[in-house]
């Protein structure tokens, strides 16, 4: 319990961390005016002193960084200017729940792809099915998911899209679960494949390679000489404990997707996530939904990781002597 | 072996295994035979690299390179071993023969219980409840000397000192009452005083269950203190064999006569070094075509790197493969050092 408790004062510590950093580099940078960027271009002079004194950029900068996390996390009124006053932090808080929702179909689909076909290609190491796995996941990892999304939007939304193969996909999108749930679902299905390709293939190497060494373990050997079946071996000692550093590497991946990381295929999809919020600020360079978007990105990362601590505990019983 | 003396639990002929390795087999274990009575110690003894771990692989049938082959013959209570069909070798694996390994800080998987551990060998073999198998791990975990064995059996691997692990070890290896325990240098990562409990607690699982031990060590200080019968690998090969007493007295092997030199006394004055064996054993690729033993040792001479010399045998149940006795030029007997060693 004192653990957790420590684990969640160090989180806040490194969100506060985050911020200032993101905040210098944003703001505090020399030999830029900070008033001139989040005006926009081409502001009038008017617009100019208002926002001066709004975000007191005459004033020091530990006051200015107290405006704007007030502004960020309390009163969330800052605004756009590039957009026509456009409140920024409930922008994004619309957007990260479709994140959310790609990004977790996505996690699903590769934690569960990439674990059997790294466990098969373990179990059946040096056979011409392991070989195969190994490729295919070589491809998967080489695709570029722009190219993918493109190659699938070509295919379901154009060519094929009137044949019965392809006539239930809707058109690009996002129709949110509460509307309706077969709808969100037939949506984000085809996302959900194209985002998780690349990782099945990533996961499943590294699964494979893992169960490979742990295989010539001591207690491998072990559970062999206690007379257990091979499938049992595998799965209940090498598996279990792969998945260690599965999780470890999971967690860094699902972090930075949540955190905007899956921008390419948003895009591509037309999904209106953190990612596509971000494209299209850094298109109009709007300042203000960048900054909120990286601070986004950043505590979805310190938090995701913290999850992952936590998760950890469970797994591990010497990481959790270790505290 | 005489007619009138019961099938010995363990009968090994001819054993040989060989890895692949560059194209060609590479032989690690040649032709050794031995042979282990109900409730019989037997010391496998020898160097790193001498065979001695791969033999107990191959009767337990787990070395699974791709490419190996083992040939020979393991018979297990009259039953052959050597080309079992996995699913009864893994029958027999855990309830009839099991293992204790050299190493007990790795030989638990770390993300589970000792208990859990212990309860899944006992249920991997009979169908008993999961409250019936872990009443019988709290009640051998005890039985090992493990304090508050009930608490142990929650603890994780880690949190256990090496030896109580070893301990855990040895209960989970006895949990489904083995005719055959091998132990495969259950001590060599134990600090002393450990090993010493340790070796006490081997011994008298003979009385207390009635197993048969093939201990493998390659220190003849444990041979001495704890088995019946001695065997002596080098290089893949038996360089001599008898009961204990008789191996220690009348070594018939110079390799055997130059292990015992290198047991430190316990009593006398000591000596400012211990004499050591000059060199190291030949790699498995370059096996000399004679004698194994022939480039260290002493009374090397032309007969000895002809061909491999056969074993002689030299009194009841001992046998040596050196040309010394059978050339009238024995070693001689030594009396002291079994003394030294055993007080």
């Amino acid at each position: 319990m004192t653990g957790l408790l420590r684990r969640a004062g160090q989180t806040l510590l490194v969100l506060f961390g985050v911020s200032v950093l993101v905040f210098g580099i944003f703001f505090a940078t020399p030999g830029a005016d900070p008033t001139a960027r989040i005006a926009g271009r081409n502001a009038s002079p008017q617009t100019m002193e208002k926002v001066r004194h709004e975000y007191g950029f005459d004033r020091p900068l530990p006051v200015q960084y107290a405006i704007m996390m007030k502004k960020l996390f309390i009163t969330r009124d800052l605004a756009s200017y590039a957009n026509r006053g456009e409140r920024v932090v409930p922008e994004i808080m619309q957007a990260a729940p479709v994140t959310a929702c790609l990004v977790c179909g996505a996690a699903f689909i590769w934690v569960t792809a990439s674990i059997a076909m790294g466990t098969v290609a373990a179990a059946m190491k040096d056979t011409w099915v392991d070989r195969g796995l190994m490729m295919l996941g070589l491809v998967g990892i080489s695709i570029p998911v722009f190219w993918l999304g493109e190659v699938a939007n070509l295919i379901t939304q154009n060519r094929y899209h009137d044949t019965w193969l392809f006539s239930w996909v809707p058109g690009l999108g996002y129709i949110p679960f509460s509307q309706s749930p077969l709808g969100w679902f037939r949506a984000l299905v085809i996302p959900w494949v194209v985002l998780a390709v690349m990782f099945i293939g990533i996961y499943s190497r590294v699964l494979r390679t893992d169960l490979v060494t742990l295989a010539g373990e001591d207690f491998m050997r072990t559970a062999r000489a206690k007379g257990l079946s091979p499938v049992r071996v595998l799965l209940w000692h090498g598996l279990r404990t792969s998945m260690v550093t599965f999780v470890s590497l999971f967690g860094m991946d699902f972090a930075q997707l949540a955190g905007g990381g899956a921008l390419l295929t948003e895009v591509v999809f037309g999904l209106p996530g953190v990612g596509r919020l971000t494209y299209r600020a850094l298109t109009t360079l709007d300042l203000p939904v960048i900054m909120a978007a990286v601070m986004y990105s950043a505590v979805f990362v310190v938090l995701a990781n913290a999850a992952v601590d936590v998760i950890y505990l469970f797994l591990d019983p010497r990481v959790r002597d270790a505290r | 072996m005489p007619a009138d003396r019961p099938a010995p639990l363990l009968d090994v002929r001819d054993l040989c295994v060989g890895f692949p390795a560059r194209g060609r087999m590479v032989p690690i274990v040649e032709h050794v035979s031995f042979s282990l009575p109900e409730a019989g110690i037997l010391g496998l003894v020898g160097e790193s690299g001498s065979g001695k771990s791969v033999t107990a692989m191959a009767i337990m049938g787990l070395i699974d390179t791709p490419g190996v082959r083992v040939s020979g013959s393991v018979r297990f209570r009259g039953r052959e071993l050597v080309g079992l069909p996995p699913r009864q070798m893994r029958r027999l694996r855990g309830r009839d023969i099991a293992m204790i390994f050299q190493d007990p800080m790795t030989a638990f998987t770390p993300v589970y219980t000792i208990g859990w551990q212990i309860d899944e060998q006992i249920r991997a073999h009979e169908r008993v409840s999961r409250t019936q198998a872990r009443a019988r791990t709290v009640r051998i975990l005890g039985e090992m000397g493990v304090p508050d064995p009930e608490r142990m059996a929650r603890r994780y691997p880690h949190q256990l000192s090496g030896g109580l692990r070893q301990r855990a070890m040895i209960a989970m290896a006895l949990s489904c009452n083995p005719t055959l325990l091998i132990a495969d240098e259950p001590t060599t990562a134990l600090d002393v005083t450990v090993q010493a409990q340790i070796l006490d607690l081997i011994r008298s699982l003979r009385a207390t269950h009635g197993s048969s031990v093939l201990l493998i060590t390659h220190d003849m200080g444990v041979v001495a203190q704890t088995c019946d019968s001695t065997l002596v690998l080098y290089s893949g090969r038996v360089a001599e064999t008898g009961p204990s007493g008789r191996v220690f007295d009348h070594p018939g092997h110079p390799y055997t006569a130059a292990l015992l030199d290198s047991i430190p006394p316990l009593y006398g004055p000591r000596p400012d070094r211990l004499p050591a064996i000059a060199g190291a054993p030949p790699v498995p690729t370059d096996r000399p075509a004679g004698c194994a033993f022939g480039p260290r040792c002493a009374h090397v001479h032309a007969t000895c790197t002809a061909a491999p010399p056969a074993l002689v045998p030299l009194g009841p149940g001992h046998a040596a493969a050196c040309v010394l006795p059978a050339e009238g030029t024995p070693l001689p007997p030594r009396t002291v050092a079994r003394g030294d060693a055993c007080p």
